[in-house]
């Protein structure tokens, strides 16, 4: 008989299971009723005949299995035990979610960490042969990865044997015509053989032709896939299209692909080519790209970087003037792109696999608790008649249960993730990591949580089973289990738990102090009112803006404009907005003081009147600028109160003169001080501060800053369409809330990006930390049930037990704490760079820690301890 | 031996129709109580010739009028049977040789 019929056979029944098992039943009991009476015949009683009958027939419910197992599938018994592990895991909620949570937590982590892995290190770049690809920089007195020349790169070009192509780029920004006006756009320039080089088609139109690079060729553009899409549409006619960019027409040739990035030269929305017709590519002096070469098949780096090293000394020599001190430098272009984020990428996954790993031992320990208490259970399964072999895989299937189900939601959790970054990190850093874009499922982060769910899978399984191997059926109803495996597993879980706890410390605690500074650093002193206040960049190029009352003008008409506006207070002005980079200082000196020569460097800010006001920045002493200071008027200053305090001790600094360095001639008389304003980071320590009227100082570049009764961010479209419509040639950019400013600031990014990492792992450690301690001591009192019915039976208080089992475990907890505070002071002394406004022995912080690390183990011990407490004697020794 | 039983329910079966507690009866009596049919493996074996399909099953009225579910030994099971015979009795034959050898050089 061939096994395909006998395969359909078991399918046509597959179907019919309740019939089956129906006729299986009626069958049998029609066995015994024959019996019964064939036993009455031979002159035994009804009763009598029963009972022989039913011996004779003997364990039904065996036969039943071992019939059905004829005629099943042997993936059916599998159904059969998973639906068996979710009746037991929906019976004992508690221990089902906890293990399944705890697990999730473990997979969740460690899967988002290997998606970044992924993303930054194994995935290959978007090129060809990425490995033959590298990046080539100058080297100078201060450093190694500076620009090269054209005519550096031409030389570089001719001498050198060991490329096969060298090609440059040099990341820039344009000024776009939009029919709203010109808008500031990036980009960058490359040399025609740029994408070539890289091994990169563009996904519509062309790439550059080898001319297109040359003076006389017509300019041309490629656009990123993204621009593409955001600003044409996607449509294909944009080939052909001319887009003006600083001024000049570019023809759209083609569209790159979407999997493109290059991050060195990202951001980038149009790909321009680097032409010698201009000035800067006729001077050896003007250093003003970056490389980027393929080596030649067979040439190894260190022969090539020999090679570009030899040319770079001879043009050093050729060409002193230009080139003197400037050497070779050269990195593979991997290196360039994810060099910086490998080493803490590959500790971060250590510390989640870990984490994993101390999560899946907790479960495990948990598993053995629970199997303690499922010893008569196997027992009486075998005793009814259970297959050892089914038995074991009982347990395999309900560890694999567990798993798997966590594995689901681990591997979702871990998609939701990695969506975080892209929400946490800000635009201009997400630019330079290209790669975490598009971060997601992909099917090698399904292998990975694959290859997690076996391993894990497989300590779950054999754990309990090799403990209840049920060979020994008889051993384990009669033994107490008090075997050497169980006491070194104790030792063992009691040793994890404190370094666990001690871990849970350092993080937590670690996490408290960050949490701190970014508390500490979001409420710091900036001296303004961030909110209702809207920001826009404006850039007037050209010559009807050149002279200063043109630039005078402008500013008026944009405020006339913009404070007609619905819902607008006020509008100021400011070249340099707060919470900037800090920058922009000059030396400043007090007219009558003896001169000696110091640096006294304050930050310089031109503001129109009205910006202390609008921006809400509280005028100490003195007045603020009044309208109509301009240039026909004596030149006055605003100081802020660094600056009254550092230059004018004890003096009153209002109508004392000052001037600036290279301008001797013109005195600034003090007319206000006014409270400090955060122009740095927020982290950043206040220092000095000159402001002048932008009508005595005017420039073609300033900031628009309004406050408004409504929404800022509504404001920022209008403001910029307002700029637009005085004259469609500036340039506007940057259009962006104080609130929101604050928020993407670096400082803030840091700040904060810190205290979620450090908050998030902390949490995962409190958690596991604490479950691990509950395993740990409930195993123990599970281990213990006989010698805790003994102590009773001789006259143990409740209490006693109680306090027994409770002083186990705050043992574990305070040798925890006390190693978990020690080592956190040396953690957050080392990461003190990262703290703002808190002390790394901050007492606050460590006792609230130590609080919650505390009540949480006190919760945790307090079970078990309550359980230990109720054994009855009687049961506990007769359950041996 | 493993196996003899699926045999000796098929050869049960060559005569008549018959329920599993008639089978399990019929070979107990044929072979003067020599052989008993556990009723723990006689359900599982039948359900595996069934599927194998050398007998049929069909719910038929006893004598006593009860419902009971009757055994039919179908050609591929009588095929089979021959085959398991004839083996049988190689494998016998083999076991007396030996038998007879042991005693001898006892």
């Amino acid at each position: 008989m061939s096994t395909v019929t006998s395969m359909l056979r078991k399918l046509a029944l597959l179907f019919r299971r309740g019939q089956f098992g129906q006729e299986l039943d009626e069958e049998m009991a029609f066995h015994q009723e024959q019996m019964e009476r064939e036993l009455r015949e031979q002159g035994k009683t009804r009763e009598e005949a029963r009972y022989a009958a039913m011996r004779t027939f003997g364990n039904t419910e065996r036969m039943r299995e071992r019939s059905h197992d004829a005629i099943g599938f042997s993936m059916e018994t599998v159904a059969q035990d998973v639906r068996f592990s979710l009746r037991q895991m929906k019976r004992n909620p508690g221990f089902a979610v906890t293990a399944v949570l705890v697990l999730t937590m473990g997979i969740a982590a460690s899967t988002a960490i290997f998606g970044f892995v992924d993303a930054a290190l194994i995935r290959p770049l978007p090129y060809a042969q990425p490995s033959q690809l590298v990046v080539l920089y100058e080297t100078t007195t201060m450093g190694k990865r500076y620009h090269l020349s054209y005519l550096d790169y031409l030389d570089w070009k001719r001498e050198n044997t060991v490329f096969q192509s060298i090609d440059l780029y040099t990341p820039s920004g344009f000024t776009l015509k939009t029919p709203d006006g010109l808008q500031a756009v990036t980009g960058s320039g490359v040399t025609a053989g740029f994408f070539r080089e890289l091994g990169v088609v563009p996904a519509i139109g062309r790439d550059f032709r080898p001319v297109d690079d040359q003076a006389s060729a017509p300019r041309t553009v490629l656009l990123s896939y993204s621009t593409w899409q955001t600003r044409y549409g996607g449509r294909k006619d944009v080939l052909g299209q001319t887009v003006v960019l600083d001024g000049n027409p570019n023809e759209i040739v083609g569209v790159l692909p979407q999997s493109f990035h290059f991050a060195p030269a990202e951001p980038a929305e149009f790909w321009t080519t680097a032409r010698a017709s201009d000035q800067c590519e006729k001077m050896r002096g003007c250093k003003n790209f970056f490389g980027v070469a393929r080596l030649k098949p067979g040439v190894s780096f260190q022969a090539a970087f020999a090679d570009i090293q030899t040319i770079a000394e001879q043009l050093a020599r050729e060409y002193p003037d230009a080139n003197q001190n400037r050497g070779a430098y050269m990195m593979a272009l991997t290196e360039v792109i994810v060099g910086d984020t490998r080493p803490i990428l590959l500790a971060l996954l250590g510390g989640a696999a870990l984490l994993l790993l101390i999560a899946a031992v907790n479960v495990a320990s948990l598993l053995l608790v629970r199997s303690e208490s499922r010893r008569r259970e196997m027992a009486v399964r075998g005793a009814l008649g259970a297959s050892p072999v089914r038995l074991v895989r009982q347990f395999v299937t309900e560890g694999l249960t567990l798993v798997a189900v966590a594995s689901v939601l681990g591997l979702a959790a871990a998609c939701g993730v990695m969506q975080l970054p892209v929400l946490l990190i800000p635009k201009d850093m997400l630019a330079k990591m290209p790669y975490i874009e598009g971060l997601g499922l992909n099917l090698h982060i399904v292998l990975f949580v694959c290859g997690v769910f076996l391993a894990t899978g497989a300590i779950f399984s054999l754990i309990p089973a090799l403990r209840h191997f049920p060979g020994d059926l008889r051993e384990a109803l009669t033994s107490g289990g008090r075997s050497f495996a169980g006491v070194a597993w104790r030792r063992l879980g009691a040793n994890l738990v404190v370094v666990e706890l001690t871990v849970a410390m350092v993080l937590l605690a670690g996490a408290g102090l960050l949490g701190k500074s970014f508390y500490r650093l979001l409420h710091s002193a900036i001296g303004l009112e961030p909110d209702h206040l809207a920001t826009l960049q404006v850039s007037a190029e050209g010559l009807a803006y050149a002279k200063d009352a043109q630039q005078i003008q402008l500013q008026r008409e944009i405020q006339e404009k913009v404070s007609q506006m619905p819902g607008v207070q006020s509008v100021a002005f400011t070249d340099s907005l707060p919470l900037g980079d800090g920058d922009g200082a000059k030396n400043y000196w007090v007219v009558g003081r003896p001169y000696h020569g110091e640096q006294n460097e304050v930050l310089d800010r031109d503001v129109s009147y009205g910006y202390f006001s609008t921006i809400e920045a509280p005028l100490l002493r003195g007045r603020s600028f009044r309208e109509d200071e301009d240039e026909s008027m004596p030149l006055v200053a605003v100081i802020n109160q660094q600056m009254a305090q550092r230059y004018f001790p004890g003096e009153n600094p209002l109508r004392q003169q000052i001037y600036g360095q290279g301008d001797e001639k013109h005195h600034i008389e003090i007319v206000g001080v006014v409270n400090d304003i955060q122009e740095g980071q927020l982290d950043a320590a206040p220092g000095p501060a000159v402001y002048l009227p932008f009508r005595q100082h005017p420039s073609n570049g300033f900031a628009v800053v309004v406050r408004t009764r409504q929404d800022a961010d509504a404001m920022l479209s209008l403001m910029t369409a307002a700029v637009h419509g005085i004259d469609p040639g500036l340039a506007t950019y940057d259009p962006i809330t104080m609130q929101q400013r604050i928020h993407d600031s670096p400082a803030t990014y840091l700040h904060r990006s810190s205290a979620y990492l450090v908050g998030g792992f902390a949490a995962l450690a409190l958690m596991l930390g604490i479950i691990g301690l509950y395993g740990v001591v409930s195993y123990s009192v599970s281990q213990r049930t006989r010698e805790i019915g003994v102590r009773m039976a001789l006259g143990a208080e409740r209490a006693t037990v109680h306090r027994m089992v409770l002083r186990e475990a705050a043992r574990l907890t305070l040798v925890g704490l006390a190693a978990g505070i020690v080592c956190a002071i040396g953690a957050a002394a080392l990461m003190r760079s990262l703290l703002f406004g808190v002390q790394p022995w901050d007492l606050a912080t460590l006792a609230g820690v130590s609080a919650v690390l505390g009540s949480f183990a006190l919760l945790a011990s307090y079970l078990p301890a309550r359980r230990a407490a109720r054994v009855n004697p009687a049961d506990a020794l007769r359950a041996e | 031996m493993p196996g003899t039983l699926d045999m000796l329910i098929l050869m049960t079966l060559t005569r008549a129709p018959l329920h599993g507690y008639a089978i399990a009866q019929s070979i107990k009596r044929i072979s003067d109580d020599v052989l008993t049919v556990e009723e723990g493996s006689l359900y599982p074996a039948l359900q595996r010739l069934l599927l194998q399909g050398w007998v049929k099953a069909e719910w038929r009225r006893t004598d006593t009028n009860r419902r009971a579910r009757f055994y039919t030994l179908t050609a591929a099971g009588k095929k089979r049977l021959g085959l398991e015979v004839s083996q049988f009795r190689q494998v016998v034959a083999a076991i007396g040789r030996v038998l007879e050898d042991v005693e001898e050089a006892g």
